[in-house]
């Protein structure tokens, strides 16, 4: 009981939303960031394409359009009164980041330069907007960067390497964290009057992600195993675009930029799927497309897989069939140049790993497991809601993607992950500072360390018949084949059935490691107990979902049921088992109707 | 196809001194070397320790020595290094445990050229943003992509002879914010790079330029700032 810190304000996680929610926080409270990773090795810098707000630098843009796109985009079960306050607060948002230094790429009148995004449109014509407020296609990188800057010239303390274990909660209120520090592996307690957690998703349950190691839910897993439910758990997304078979992200800017799906026969097949917007559709439209095309055998090849073209000649040749211009009305053209000093990073991953050339060659895609919807239910101050009244628990905040607020509903729109880190991430971090400026701390547990020990304990004594590496494969193919893109209830009870029993394997393994310094074994197991959990917890709130509502599509229920399932999924995590109830959708100004793009 | 792995390995809480262990393994072309090393510590050797996230190369964790060079392990595929493959940590740095190395010295050279966006003048009347040309935006593009993870730096012979030289990877930095036309504080990092411990210590041995997995040209942006600290200006 050696290591023990007082803090007012414990921030978990130093991606966007921590990040924010530190620098926020800590103009008025004393204040910590503890990170599992190096701060700028968070997964916010992987971010590609851009951060949506209405700024209208490019064309007339909208508050309002921007609202009712994420509404529809989240096939209406995000909530509107928060997506509303999301989007009017997205120009400032961003114009604060700019204020802070981050480098957008700039138009030529030397505004921040906008690119087109799926599922944003100018709603009186239906078409494309440019909305993306981008640096090339690192706008996540520079995000991070640019608020670690900032967190720096501020002072904002920081425990790096630091990995939380264990929320502590007493009489129903947050009392802090425990962490282990990396480096030597001792345990530390984190005192604190307000804890927020910030530390991103779980893709990394799925065989084929964009998502970092890193992302095995900690937080979720956390929070869950102290009794805070999780909020639509069952809805997780799959971008379309994966490089085949590895699942790295190419960027939906890529079709903002003009690039097309074609089969393999050689057809462009969005326009099939969504006359309007084609290849600029929401995302689960897309990614349903794309199986449909596999599934029917027009897979190249009849491989899992189509192709994205941006080779520049298909780019201008699609553009002039769907008469896109540029902002003075002439035709819409690229030039490979172009598209290099675009999207560098897309043209490198493409070289890199597949030892092709986009400019001249077309990218083999798949639908990747991409973004957690789902996640620790707050309202738009980030507080976390604990039951279907929203009754908040004192001291306890969430931001970010472990959040759900819920403003991505079903299916969450590009560009708006990185905004809701910012906004939310700031909100976050201000209601923690004045809850804590106001509240006393709350009493420690005896021994707070006494569950994270145990959980150690239980590792190094395993019997070693089972290996955690065979366990983790296992799960991530059970996941992404039957609770992935396409859903059935035959699928998810063998999903489910599987997942309990390599929890029950779990019991098995053993960490060999029998060292503290970066004891990576030990910890890697840990994080393989969050997925499983988590794990469970998906398939069995997607099982119970009888319908198709955005990135969650059921074979058994293809249509969108409003009478039954306008609600959202409360679970529970109580004695190793699923509960689940509901809440109330908050819906103000727009009524659900049919989704077409 | 059969790998070769051959790995350096130090556990300071039980070995007097470092060593190499070697594996073999099945795997592909395809194969990143950090796919290789998640396989030996699955199946081989839990104890295995090193850094990774992202896995595709923007994240910054796992620089390592591979095959006598940097590179970041899940940027580098065995079609590119083939078959024998040796790794070890990045050189010039205290070492942890196996692969990890400590970087807190890196991120101090970072921090002392003051990384942060600099400009106290009041924001444009109507709140929006400064305003900046493309052009001026290009200007310093190349040092934004930066992402830390010290391949750079630890490729420097000038930072293996000492360890005070701020090194490439903080020059970048400099270079980043100095070129920027909305950052008022270029003259104060000019003195920072400046003194016996920045520009002076590069030798323009140019390793840093090859070992950039992000491909920035770092020997002509250092290059830049010695111009820019001889002339005073900044173009
Ligand atoms: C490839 C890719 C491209 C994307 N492109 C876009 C885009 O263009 N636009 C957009 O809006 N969104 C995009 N997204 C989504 C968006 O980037 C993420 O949703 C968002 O960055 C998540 O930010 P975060 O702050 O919640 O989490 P992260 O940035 O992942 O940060 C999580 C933090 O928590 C810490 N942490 C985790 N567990 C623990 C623990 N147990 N103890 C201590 N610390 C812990 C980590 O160290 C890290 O600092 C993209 C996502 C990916 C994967
Ligand atoms: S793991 Fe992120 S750069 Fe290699």
């Amino acid at each position: 009981m050696a290591n023990i810190h007082q803090f007012d304000v414990v921030v978990v996680g130093a991606g966007g939303a921590g990040l924010m929610a530190g620098l926020y926080a800590s103009r008025t409270a004393k204040t910590a960031v503890i990170s599992k990773l190096y701060p700028t090795r968070s997964h916010t810098g992987a971010a590609q394409g851009g951060i949506g707000a209405a700024l209208g630098n490019i064309e007339e843009d909208r508050p309002e359009w921007h609202t009712y796109d994420t509404v529809k985009g989240s096939d209406y079960l995000g909530d509107q009164d928060a997506i509303e306050f999301m989007c009017e607060e997205a120009p400032q948002a961003v114009l604060e980041l700019e204020h802070m230094g981050l480098p957008f790429d700039r138009t030529p009148d030397g505004k921040i330069s906008q690119r087109p995004f799926g599922g944003h449109t100018n709603n009186e014509t239906g078409k494309p907007v440019r909305r993306a407020a981008h640096a090339a296609d690192r706008t996540g990188h520079m995000i991070l960067q640019t608020l670690y800057q900032q967190c720096l010239k501020n002072k904002v303390n920081f425990f790096d390497e630091y990995q939380v274990l264990d929320l502590l909660i007493v009489d129903g209120k947050a009392v802090g964290v425990v962490a282990v520090n990396l480096a030597d592996g001792e345990l530390h307690t984190f005192h604190a009057k307000s804890v927020i957690i910030a530390t991103g998703g779980h893709g990394r349950i799925f065989e084929v992600t964009s998502n970092a190691y890193a992302y095995t839910g900690d937080g979720i897993a956390i929070a869950m195993r102290r009794g805070i439910p999780m909020e639509d758990m069952e809805f997780f997304q799959f971008h379309p675009t994966g490089i085949y078979k590895l699942g790295i992200l190419i960027t939906e800017g890529v079709r903002g930029e003009g690039g097309i799906l074609i089969n393999g026969q050689g057809e462009r097949f969005m326009p099939k799927y969504a006359p309007t917007v084609k290849d600029l559709a929401s995302r689960d439209v897309i990614s349903r497309a794309i199986y449909t095309e596999i599934r029917e055998g027009r897979g190249v090849d009849g491989k899992n897989y189509v192709w994205l073209d941006a080779r520049p000649e298909s780019i201008v040749k699609y553009a002039a069939l769907d008469g896109r211009t540029n902002i003075d009305g002439t035709p819409y053209t690229i030039t490979g140049e172009q598209l290099l000093a675009k999207l560098p990073d897309i043209v490198d991953f493409n070289r890199v790993y597949l030892g092709i050339d986009p400019v001249t060659q077309m990218m083999p895609i798949q639908p990747t497991a991409h973004y957690t919807m789902g996640g620790i239910p707050t309202n738009k101050y980030g507080e976390v809601v604990i039951d279907d009244k929203n009754t908040v628990m004192p001291g306890l905040y969430a931001a970010g993607e472990c959040a759900c607020v819920s403003v991505h509903g079903a299916n969450r729109l590009g560009t708006n992950s990185l905004l809701d880190l910012v906004v939310f991430g700031k909100y976050a971090g201000l209601k923690a500072a004045e809850y804590a400026n106001q509240a006393e701390f709350g009493k420690l547990p005896v021994d707070a360390e006494a569950a994270t020990r145990s959980a150690f304990e239980a590792l190094r004594n395993g019997s070693g018949k089972e290996n955690a590496f065979d366990i983790a494969v296992e799960m991530k193919k059970v996941m992404f084949d039957e609770v992935g893109i396409y859903r059935s209830e035959k699928g998810m009870k063998i999903a489910i059935e599987k997942v309990r029993e390599l929890r029950e394997r779990y019991k098995q393994v053993k960490v060999t490691d029998t060292g503290k310094i970066f004891n990576t074994e030990m910890l890697n197991a840990w994080e393989l107990g969050c997925m499983l959990e988590i794990a469970e917890v998906v398939a069995e709130c997607a099982l119970n979902r009888q319908e198709s509502r955005g990135g969650h599509s059921r074979e058994d229920f293809p249509n969108r049921d409003d009478v039954n399932w306008l609600k959202h999924t409360l679970a529970w995590w109580k004695d190793g088992k699923t509960a689940i109830d509901y809440k109330p959708v908050t819906i103000t100004k727009y009524q659900p109707k049919a989704r077409v793009y | 196809m059969q790998i070769t792995l051959k790995i350096f390995r130090y556990n300071p809480e039980v070995d007097s001194t470092f060593h190499y262990e070697t594996y073999t393994l099945e795997g592909e072309e395809t194969d990143r070397v950090l796919d290789l090393l998640e396989k030996v510590k699955g199946y081989n050797d839990g104890t295995l320790s090193f850094r990774r996230s992202c896995a595709h190369g923007v994240c910054g964790s796992d620089a390592l020595r591979i095959n006598g060079r940097n590179y970041l392990a899940c940027k580098v595929l065995v079609r590119d290094i083939g078959t024998n493959i040796t790794v070890e940590p990045i050189l010039g740095m205290k070492i942890i445990k196996d692969l990890i190395v400590d970087m807190e010295p890196f991120f101090e050279n970072y921090k002392k050229v003051l990384p942060w966006f600099i400009n106290d003048s009041p924001l444009p009347a109507d709140g929006k943003e400064r305003l900046q040309s493309p052009e001026q935006r290009a200007i310093f593009d190349e040092g934004t992509k930066c992402i830390l993870c010290a391949c750079c730096t630890t490729s420097c012979p000038s930072f293996w002879a000492s360890d005070d030289y701020l090194g490439p990877a903080a020059l970048v930095t400099a270079h980043r914010f100095i070129f920027d036309s909305r950052d008022e504080a270029a003259s104060e990092r000019m003195e920072i790079v400046s003194e016996t411990s920045g520009l002076a210590r590069c030798h323009t041995a140019f390793n840093c330029t090859l070992a950039c997995p992000r491909e920035i040209p770092i020997t002509k942006l250092i290059g830049e700032l010695k111009i820019a600290t001889i002339t005073g200006k900044i173009e």
